[in-house]
């Protein structure tokens, strides 16, 4: 489903280089649940985004379902972003703009072929899917950060994609809030075979997944 | 994908009031100024009925005399235009005509204030007038001193309610005069034909303007026989002033003046220059520039508006990035938006500046006004403000499209 050979990643600002991944080789399996753990700053988010597409590493290769993804172009790859990657975010970046519902059909304005009301309806499902059946038409700030984190969990999955990439999704909640979100991704990878990979900095969580991969200072250390 | 950039686009302007209203008033503001300016210079010196044979007409406003130590400018004599312009060759016809004077009648005890012109009979084929019953005096009745006079619609209901004017006596600064004429309203801001009630120069009270050489309250209108010949006798016409004669050489020996279009000599008198030349090209020039600032001011605000809108919605971009938007789709987004929004505030303008032009005229401040929207200048200006608003979109949309979803994200600082 996922594989990363040889993986690097340097940052290079005027004069500082910062390394913030080194010689990363991973392999995730299709309707896996793995979780990457490690002190801050040691790349967990950096790995995720070259997962998933919205960075660019500076060595290696990344193949998606066997495809090489590594050397499509922009129009390319914000397909693939859209066909087959979900994301969820600490700050659950919703667009305060937009309703609930218009947050979660984000994602197949950028489909071809959906009509409006087809579009409605899965974003609707989507909500149902992740528990939150009432004030889809409220805007995200009169929700709770349980709620949001949910709308943002439906948006990521509105488009029925193979893989969900959570970056400490439960970070900002409390503990039961976070208990109920991994309770959504959970049930999203056992009912829907959905390939889960999350960033946690909290062992309990990571404990309720298959496989944990830990970073230190931008290496693979298990 | 349109239909979606326009629905995406409508929800922001409802979400963010505040921009949307800031920028639809400063479009449509700068378009009604603009309609409102356009409107006005085109309705004051564009040829229109009376004036009908504008573009083969030249006049003489006003002259200015210089001697050792005086300088009088103004309206010239009846016996200079009668002299010097009425006698120019190679016209079709020369009208001599006095500027408008304020008059009252006593009327079935009420006072009417009237503006009151003394043309000769030349004038009435010079002008177009539309007559809504009668007609004209004639060159017999000036040169027999008959007292008729044309009246406006205005004046006649003044006088005579909704009841037909021809052939009924008036009373005006004293002296009765019989309608042979009844007109349709001018404006006052057409000089030359304008006034409420037009009578011979020969009723005057005294014959002073037989003897008045140089000053006085006459104008003079030229009608050539074809465009072509304009400058001829313009250059005709000042080649004559060196000659003219002066009664009295240590109060006047110079004239300066020309014939002229309305918008040649508003150039005479509003641009200093020592001759008092007539620099039409030059007034133009400083009128499109006054109008390009005007447009670039707000365009550079709008810019502003624009670039810190996009980038307080660096966030959105990352989160669209994510989800599977490509740059040129955000590109074609913002785009969107903007061109949207300076087409509302087209729309906005278009009727604002009807709006506006029909409260100047129905606000009785300029007599007989009546304005109308030049439709070529108010596609001009949509068309400004479209590339404008296509500018100042493109340029911040395409910066921020180029960001990187990831850093777009992390600006967003948060859940914004
Ligand atoms: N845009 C960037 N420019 C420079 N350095 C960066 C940038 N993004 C991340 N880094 C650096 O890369 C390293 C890894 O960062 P990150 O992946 O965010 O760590 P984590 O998510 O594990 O806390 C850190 O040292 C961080 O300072
Ligand atoms: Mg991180």
């Amino acid at each position: 489903m996922i594989q990363l050979e040889g993986i690097e990643k340097v940052y290079r600002t005027e004069r500082i280089e910062t390394v913030a991944l080194t010689n990363i080789n991973l392999t995730v399996g299709e309707g896996e649940f793995i979780s990457i753990m490690g002190p801050s700053g040691s790349g967990k988010s950096t790995l995720l985004n070259v997962i998933g597409l919205l960075d660019v590493p500076t060595g290696g290769k990344v193949a998606l379902n066997s495809k090489p993804v590594t050397s499509y172009s922009d129009r390319n790859l914000a397909r693939v972003r859209n066909e087959e990657i979900g994301f969820v975010f600490q700050t659950f970046h919703l667009i305060h703009d937009l309703s609930v519902v218009d947050n979660v059909e984000i994602p197949l304005l950028y489909r071809k072929g959906i009509s409006s009301s087809e579009r409605r309806k899965l974003a609707l499902r989507a909500l149902d899917r992740v528990g939150l059946h009432a004030r889809v038409h409220h805007f995200p700030g009169q929700l709770s950060g349980g709620q949001q984190q949910r709308v943002a969990i439906a948006r990521a999955i509105v488009g029925n994609p193979r893989i969900l990439l959570a970056d400490e999704p439960t970070g900002n909640l409390d503990s039961q809030m976070g208990d109920e979100i991994m309770d959504v991704l959970k049930g999203l990878n056992e009912n829907e075979k959905t390939t889960v990979v999350m960033v946690t900095h909290d062992p309990r969580q990571a404990e309720k997944t298959e496989r944990v991969v830990r970073l230190f200072d931008g290496r693979q250390v298990s | 994908m349109l239909k979606n950039y326009l629905k995406i686009a409508f929800k922001v302007f409802l979400r963010r009031k505040f921009f949307t209203f800031i920028s639809l008033f400063a479009i449509s503001f700068t378009l009604i100024i603009l309609m409102v300016a356009t409107a006005l210079f085109d309705n004051i010196f564009a040829p229109q009925p009376p004036e009908d044979k504008a573009d083969r007409s030249l006049y003489v406003f006003g002259m200015r005399f210089q001697g050792p130590e005086n300088q009088s400018t103004g309206p010239a004599g009846y016996v200079f235009l009668d002299r010097y312009v009425r006698t120019l060759p190679n016209v079709e016809k020369v009208s001599i005509y006095t500027t408008p004077n304020t008059v009252y009648s006593f009327w079935r005890g009420a006072k009417i204030k009237s503006f009151l012109k003394r043309t000769d009979g030349e004038f009435w084929q010079i002008m177009g007038f539309r007559f809504l019953e009668g007609g004209p005096f004639t060159a017999d009745d000036e040169k027999s001193a008959n007292f008729v006079a044309v009246i406006n619609e205005a004046t006649r209901h003044k006088f005579f309610g909704d009841e037909s004017a021809v052939g009924k006596m008036i009373e005006a600064d004293g002296q009765q005069f019989r309608v042979v004429g009844v007109v349709a309203n001018v404006p006052i801001y057409r000089m030359n034909p304008f006034a409420d009630i037009w009578v011979p120069i020969s009723t005057s009270k005294t014959n002073a303007y037989k003897s008045q050489l140089l000053r006085g309250e006459f104008q003079a209108a030229i009608l050539a026989k074809s465009t072509a010949d304009l400058p001829a006798i313009k250059s005709e016409f000042e080649s004559r002033l060196p000659g003219v004669e002066f009664p009295d050489k240590r109060e006047f020996n110079t004239a300066i003046g020309g014939a002229d279009t309305f918008f040649e000599y508003t150039s005479r008198m509003l641009i200093p220059s020592q001759q008092m030349e007539s620099q039409p090209r030059k007034l133009l020039v400083i009128i499109i520039s006054l109008m390009v600032l005007f447009m670039v001011l707000p365009t550079v605000n709008l810019i502003n508006i624009n670039v810190s809108r996009i980038l307080e919605r660096a966030g959105e971009i990352g989160v669209r990035k994510a989800f599977g938007a490509s740059s040129w789709t955000l590109v074609g987004q913002f785009v969107t938006e903007n061109v949207l929004l300076t087409l509302i505030g087209g729309v906005l303008g278009f009727f604002g500046s009807q709006f506006v032009l029909k409260l100047i005229a129905d606000s009785g401040l300029i007599p007989y006004a009546e304005f109308h929207l030049n439709y070529r200048f108010f596609v001009y200006g949509l068309l400004t403000a479209l590339f404008f608003g296509l500018f100042s979109g493109v340029y911040p949309a395409w910066k921020m499209s180029r960001l990187h979803p990831v850093q777009a994200l992390k600006g967003a600082g948060g859940s914004r």
